[in-house]
């Protein structure tokens, strides 16, 4: 018998209505079906979300290290860029 | 509660339910430490625990029914094969993955339709204990029934292991649709449910997934094993309730 591996999906958990879909990890699977049978196994066992994305993690595209100054670094003295300058007022969460 | 049925054989009703998820649940905990990949031995451990939980809650009850002083642990650890009332279907080995989805298969998606009436039984409490029930046993039949589509329609091995565990497997479903007077008497007061009417929801869904899975149908008239409910049980239960049982015989009072 061949050993061959199922592929890997990424996995996204909304923990809450209203907040976005968070990277939580991987698992192995054979399809999205499964992925997703999989995904509330092993990460919504305790009540973390009420909703699952699982991508093919094959179909993710991510930035080259090597790239990291050239991408990430103008942006580090263009302070006016943050949304530090008015105040936020009270009883808005997760700004 | 509000019905007018013998305590007895509410016993025997809540207790045959109880058994059937202590029994199915110690099997499906075999695989931890070995099932055939992580995320695969999760899904099996969480299927354990959800059987496990609900055999507490039925053995619970069953032991207030009885009025004996015996608890949920008395009644799983401190009696023998013969007292036992799961059907055999639940009791059969794990032999290999193939195997235990097609039993947890046809235990759960049987189990679904069961607890899904049993919400509305007259008793409150059966009705409580199967509405949490319903929601991990539909979700049980929905992995299997996954599985058994991929294996199924896998490779030519999964294919021949998939249909083999249906062929071996499939004489212990007639036991599960097996209603005797205890069943009318309680059928008759709201409490049990109809079994028997169910069966042909349970092989319609059934064959649609294995019309999927490209495994032939078991044929209607197959000769079925019986008597797992009245204590008549294969030689695997007796080597399941050892490892089950032998801590707390060993140390009756051990504790954390």
């Amino acid at each position: 018998m061949q050993e061959r591996e199922l592929p890997l999906w990424e996995v996204f958990i909304r923990s809450r209505t209203g907040l976005n879909h968070r990277h939580v990890g991987s698992l192995h699977a054979a399809d999205a079906a499964m992925a997703i049978q999989n995904a509330r196994d092993l990460y919504c066992r305790r009540q973390e979300g009420i909703g699952i994305w699982v991508v093919e993690s094959a179909a993710i595209h991510a930035s080259d290290p090597a790239d990291k100054d050239a991408l990430f670094d103008p942006a580090e003295d263009k302070i006016y860029r943050h949304p530090t300058f008015y105040d936020v007022p009270d009883g808005v969460e997760n700004i | 509660m509000t019905t007018t049925c013998d305590q007895k054989d509410l016993f025997t009703y809540v207790l045959r339910l109880g058994d059937s998820g202590l029994v199915l649940g110690q099997r499906l905990s075999e695989w931890v430490g070995k099932a055939p990949m992580l995320e695969e031995e999760m899904a099996l451990a969480n299927m354990a625990l959800d059987m496990i939980g609900q055999a507490r809650n039925f053995l619970s009850y069953a032991g207030e029914l009885e009025g004996k002083d015996r608890g949920e642990d008395e009644l799983a650890m401190h009696r023998d094969v013969g007292s036992f009332s799961n059907p055999l279907l639940v009791e059969q080995p794990n032999r290999d993955f193939a195997y235990t989805m097609v039993r947890q298969y046809f235990y759960a998606s049987f189990a679904e339709r069961l607890f899904e009436q049993l919400q509305h039984s007259a008793d409150s409490r059966l009705a409580g204990i199967a509405a949490k029930a319903v929601k991990e046993c539909r979700y049980h039949a929905r992995h299997s029934g996954l599985w058994l589509v991929r294996l199924g329609d896998g490779t030519e091995e999964s294919h021949q292991r998939v249909a083999r565990a249906l062929e071996e497997l499939w004489p212990y479903t007639g036991e599960l649709f097996e209603m005797d007077e205890l069943d009318r008497r309680l059928l008759q007061a709201g409490v049990a449910v109809d079994v028997q009417a169910m069966r042909a929801d349970w092989r319609e869904a059934l064959d649609q997934v294995l019309v999927e899975a490209r495994i032939p149908l078991p044929s209607d008239d197959t000769w079925m094993h019986s008597g797992g409910r009245s204590g008549h049980h294969s030689e695997h239960l007796g080597h399941l309730l050892a490892t089950m049982q032998i801590l707390p015989r060993s140390y009756p009072d051990a504790n954390w």
